[in-house]
């Protein structure tokens, strides 16, 4: 692998030779700033980096060479939905009329636009089986808040003051918490129940008249399908609470299961995984929330509206005073929603059927055969996701499940979500997608099983993998006593203005 | 074997009282179960804290942690050394990683918490 | 199914595997009260039909018009390379950076963005990255309030009207206060904040202020006494957010010289497209002293076991994952990929094409002043502004639909975006940048005189039905004035 680790280069800062670059931008007047006050004007430019765009090229396609993605392999990141991200998705995001669209051209010069958000707004509402859907948070995490925003909303209008509790099961991902939190409401985590459910025992106990809200991930973040969501959903709503899903899991869902019809009041909707649109390293996502009748009148503004003529138009601020307001700039990420909308019109009704059910085949398949190699705690089948645990393997052989997933980096392999969900002991969090080939579902079978076999024969190789990565395991505990945060001596603007 | 001189709490602080001075840090036991600690946010010398209520962080590089006073009364010194040097809490948790002395406000809440052998069957048990 | 690998036999294959004889089994978990009614969506398409759907819906826009609109978005030219090198799939096609072996390519990308960004704001801590300029603006008050444990802020007027709206969300939530802060009614410093207003805001002892958010330069184009501001603000002991526009940096005083603890701002100005609102990009940055308190994802330098240098997420017992309800921030997913084209347009144009833009920007605006001017649009403010101004202009909603019609995106009608605001009701907000060419300048000019001297003749045409969005935000008796 000495040829991936050549690709370990300098920075751009260290890249940067004073003159180079330029030709992009004509030079403006020399008296082009004279008009701005002297203390409004930067004392020294900022020391940019100064490079040709060959050096810029071979910079970061040599750094894109290091990392790992879904397109150089597989990616079974529990929770994540890493799935094959199509290529018309992304020409149609480029396309120049919904490129070069500014955010507050007037309706009559957005109508393709508006009636992509549109006719996505109504898919989305249908797959959810809800009334409504905003399109505008940015991310899953966005549209929590805005979730639990309206739920606060709804009880403030209804007099209902007293309600400032947020029920979260103990599995849940850690920006349910954190959104209740934001939304101002007190988080009560719950047990899980032993076949890692809802504890709906533990959820009515905790139920109220102080309860706003409960936030329930279905399918849970064990994978599995949460069978006693009928009496929970019966419980909170007798509460005269309302119920939050976390959508994170639809993609095993799809067509078998629409949340708003079995009582869920609001979701959110990670395009991103879903509906494949590019996780960029981190972003960009959107996240879409539905709700029920109840919440309409409290949706984000401006929301996307069809005329009796058929053409389209946004919301005027002020519209629809019950509203929340704004929870970002702007309409929405719609570059990313154009993608969204491209792939579910790609697939249809029946194809998002077969998604998920080849996403929940793989699954179980992948599950059935992990079941050799490692614990797997629950045993009935399990949605698009399952975990496994090293905690049989830890206790014979002193490795851990992070050095097992490590390894797998070795065997070409991104390593599944780890100690994650907290309830499963050493946990690993493994979901296939359904765009894996049967084959690639057994080499990971395989890796594992080697990799099981050499914690046994020799540790030590795991302890210290991986050993074929451009860089190995990494000093996280000087990362975060001394941050280096930014380059500090940065060497560009060294030569004077061209002009 | 923990200090025998000192008492303890559930959530593996220590307490070492001199006079009406209370000093407090964590157990080794916690400092292990965070790992490799990376930073610490303590309250402000002169804020008036209750027993048991949470007065300061402690992060590892992926667990956090709050503190709890183990006594109620004023703060009047905390550790300045361990904004650079956190891993003092790593190193020596029961001496030079010592984080907060408190002036005691009753001394009779030192009775709700634990003796060393009651806390070494807690860690046991764990 | 569209993009799946499995022929019949594998998935035979794998159902035998498990033992069942129909996928069906495996959604036995779902009880039949709660199964899906059926799924009603348009029916599948192949790319061929598909694609030819997606160009349909895109021509159905327009943006053939010349436009001067900015508002919080702007057109500028985007070298070819940002793209390109963007659409890397080991960039494109990757998660978070969960695991720093196989993820240096991510994380030294935004460590440099990172930096790219510090050495622009003159700070020292940057976030990769935030949604976008509203949200980053938002968290910015937020850290505010958590390192002072204030509960109030004071926010400009002069502040884009979506990032108030967008603050007043998250602080209703969280019952924390968010103040306007006026603008100087008329005199030389018309439109900008008004420091005497937030001289008496801040003395208010009962409520004292966690921070103070400015934008420079702000909604209406002008450049704000920010240094004064931040003099008042930490007067008070509270924290100054400066709201800023990153092309602007390049030759305005950066946040880091004019005081500000904290910045925030919209980063797609660098090599993002506007595409009607998103994605973007969302700055944090802050001073050191703020690190703990900073929301969003950090890169730190460190090196692996063999010594090489290397690039972790750090500090990250800050996030949602680990702190759970105490997190700083509910953020998970963020805008990285947004965070790399940015760095990559930086790298690519450099420090003396940034400089560029953002000065023929100016020299472009200052010309576009003189066009409108001329045909009869003075400026609403008389105070400097960088590359955007407000001009007067009469019955500015209904002559900004016709210049449509003409060819030309007049800016936006202030009216549509501040209905509630006399001053604003006959205003327009114009922009140039670089790419906004004289003979532009002379089209809208010249269209805007006819325009405005026919709306001084009687009016033939009433408002016109499926006019633009805006036009009857403002109420409709203004138009009469």
């Amino acid at each position: 692998m000495t040829a991936v680790r050549d690709r370990l280069g300098p920075t751009i800062f260290e890249r940067s030779r004073p003159g180079r670059g330029g030709g992009k931008i004509p030079h403006p007047p020399k008296d082009a700033l004279s008009r701005i006050p002297a203390e409004q004007l930067r004392s020294e430019g900022p020391r940019l980096p100064e490079m040709s765009e060959p050096e810029l090229t071979r910079h970061y396609v040599n750094l894109s060479q290091l990392n790992y993605a879904i397109d150089t392999g597989f990616y079974p990141l529990g929770s994540c939905t890493m799935k094959y991200n199509p290529r018309i998705d992304e020409w149609a995001a480029r396309l120049p009329g919904f490129a070069s669209l500014h955010p507050l051209a007037p309706d009559e010069l957005a109508q393709g636009t508006l009636q992509l958000l549109w006719e996505l707004e109504q898919a989305l509402a249908e797959i959810g089986g809800m009334k409504a859907v905003t399109l505008q948070p940015a991310a899953g995490a966005q549209g929590e808040l805005t979730g639990i925003l309206m739920v606060r909303a709804y009880h403030q209008s209804r007099g209902d003051l007293e309600r400032t509790d947020v029920l979260v099961p103990d599995s849940a991902h850690g920006t349910n918490p954190a959104t209740a939190s934001m939304a101002g409401f007190r988080t009560i985590t719950i047990p899980s129940a032993p076949d890692g459910g809802v504890d709906v025992a533990a959820f009515t106990a905790a139920l109220g008249r102080r309860t706003a809200a409960v936030m329930i991930t279905n399918p849970s973040t064990l994978g599995l399908f949460e069978s006693r969501l009928r009496e929970l959903l019966e419980a909170v709503h007798a509460a005269g609470a309302l119920a939050y899903m976390d959508g994170a899991n639809l993609n095993a869902i799809m067509g078998r299961f629409k949340p708003g019809e079995a009582g869920f009041d609001a979701m959110h909707i990670n395009v991103h995984k879903t509906f494949s649109t590019p996780h960029g390293g981190g972003g960009p996502g959107a996240g879409p929330v539905g709700v029920g009748e109840k919440l309409m009148p409290f949706l984000p503004s401006p929301r996307v509206l069809r005329e009796a003529d058929g053409s389209f138009r946004l919301e005027r601020p002020g519209e629809r005073p019950e509203s929340i307001g704004r929870v970002r700039a702007f309409v929405g990420n719609t570059g990313v929603l154009v993608r969204a909308y491209a792939y579910i019109r790609a697939h249809g009704a029946q194809g998002l059927r077969e998604v998920s059910e080849d996403a929940v085949l793989a699954a179980n398949y992948l599950k059935t055969r992990v079941a050799d190699v490692l614990d797997v705690p629950f045993e009935r089948h399990c949605m698009h996701e399952f975990v496994a645990s090293g905690a049989t393997l830890k206790a014979e052989t002193g490795i851990r499940t992070l050095d097992v997933a490590k390894r797998l980096i070795d065997y070409g392999f991104h390593p599944p979500t780890i100690y994650f969900p907290l309830t499963v002991e050493e946990a690993l969090l493994i979901e296939p997608t359904e765009t894996e080939a049967l084959e690639t579902l057994d080499a990971f079978v395989d890796a594992l099983r080697a990799i099981v076999a050499e914690a046994r024969a020799d540790p030590d190789l795991l302890h210290e993998a991986p050993h074929g990565s451009p860089v190995r395991r990494l000093d996280e505990t000087t990362a975060a006593r001394q941050p280096n945060l930014r380059w500090r001596t940065m060497t560009g603007s060294q030569t004077p203005c061209p002009d | 074997m923990v200090p025998q001189d000192l008492r303890y709490t559930k959530e593996h602080e220590w307490i070492r009282v001199e006079g009406d001075t209370a000093t407090v840090g964590i157990t080794e036991y916690a400092a292990e179960q965070l790992g490799d600690i990376v930073f610490v946010e303590l309250p402000e010398v002169g804020r008036t804290v209750d027993q048991f209520a949470p007065v300061g962080v402690i992060e590892s590089v992926k667990a956090v942690s709050d503190l709890f006073a183990p006594i109620g009364g004023d703060v009047v010194e905390t550790n300045a050394e361990l904004a650079g040097r956190p891993e003092l809490l790593n190193s020596d948790p029961f001496g030079k990683g010592w984080m907060v002395r408190i002036h005691l406000s009753d001394s009779g809440q030192l009775d709700k918490l634990l003796g060393a052998a009651a806390y070494e069957k807690l860690t046991k048990e764990a | 199914m569209a993009y799946g690998p499995h022929t019949p036999q594998d998935r035979a294959a794998m159902m035998a595997a498990i033992g069942i004889a129909s996928v069906d089994d495996l959604f036995a978990d779902i009880p039949s009260s709660l199964r899906a009614s059926s799924l009603n969506l348009p029916p599948p398409e192949s790319e061929v039909e598909l694609s030819d759907r997606l160009r349909t819906l895109a021509d159905r826009n327009r943006v053939d018009l010349v436009s001067f609109l900015g508002a919080g978005a702007y057109r500028h030219f985007v070298p070819a390379a940002v793209d390109q090198l963007l659409l890397r799939g080991e960039f494109y096609t990757a998660y978070t950076p969960y695991q720093p072996e196989i993820s240096q390519g991510t994380l030294q990308t935004v460590y440099e963005y990172q930096s790219l960004l510090a050495e622009l704001t003159a700070l020292d801590v940057v976030s990769a990255s935030h949604y976008d300029g509203a949200t980053a603006t938002a968290e910015g008050a937020l850290m505010a309030c958590r390192a002072t444990r204030r509960e109030r802020i004071l926010i400009s007027r002069g502040v884009h009207p979506h990032y108030r709206q967008t603050v007043c969300t998250y602080f209703g939530g969280a019952s924390l206060v968010a103040d306007e802060i006026p603008l100087v009614a008329d005199g030389p410093a018309a439109g900008t904040t008004d420091l005497a207003a937030l001289e008496l805001m801040l003395a208010d002892a009962d409520h004292p202020v966690a921070g103070v958010v400015v934008a420079n330069p702000s909604f209406l184009g002008l450049l704000e006494p920010m240094a004064e501001v931040a003099r008042l603000a930490h007067a008070a002991g509270a924290l100054f957010v400066s709201v800023v526009e990153p092309v602007s940096l390049a030759v305005l005083t950066p946040p880091g010289e004019h005081g500000a603890d904290i910045a925030a701002g919209e980063g797609q100005s660098l090599g993002i497209p506007l595409a009607f609102g998103g994605p973007y990009l969302g700055i944090l940055a802050c001073r050191e002293a703020l690190v703990r308190q900073i929301p969003g994802r950090l890169i730190g330098m460190t090196s692996d076991v063999d010594g090489r240098r290397a690039f972790v997420m750090t500090l990250r017992a800050r996030e949602q994952d680990i702190r759970r309800e105490k997190a700083s921030s509910n953020i998970c997913t963020n805008q990285a990929l947004c965070a790399l084209a940015a760095a990559i347009y930086l790298a690519a144009i450099g420090p003396h094409g940034l400089r560029d833009v953002a000065a023929l920007g100016a020299a472009r605006a200052a010309e576009l002043e003189r066009a409108l001017a001329d045909a009869g649009a003075p400026r609403l403010h008389p105070g400097p502004y960088l590359n955007e101004f407000a001009v007067r202009v009469p019955n500015a909603v209904e002559v900004h639909r016709r210049l449509l019609g003409r060819g030309v995106l007049a800016g936006l009608p202030l009216a549509q975006v501040e209905p509630a605001d006399p001053a604003l009701a006959d205003a327009l907000l114009v922009c140039a940048t670089e790419v906004t060419k004289p003979e532009e300048i002379a089209l809208f000019g010249r269209a805007l005189r006819e325009e405005m001297e026919r709306g001084r003749q009687p009016s033939l045409e009433g408002p016109a039905g499926g006019s633009p969005a805006g036009s009857t935000a403002g109420p409709a008796g203004e138009d009469a004035r």
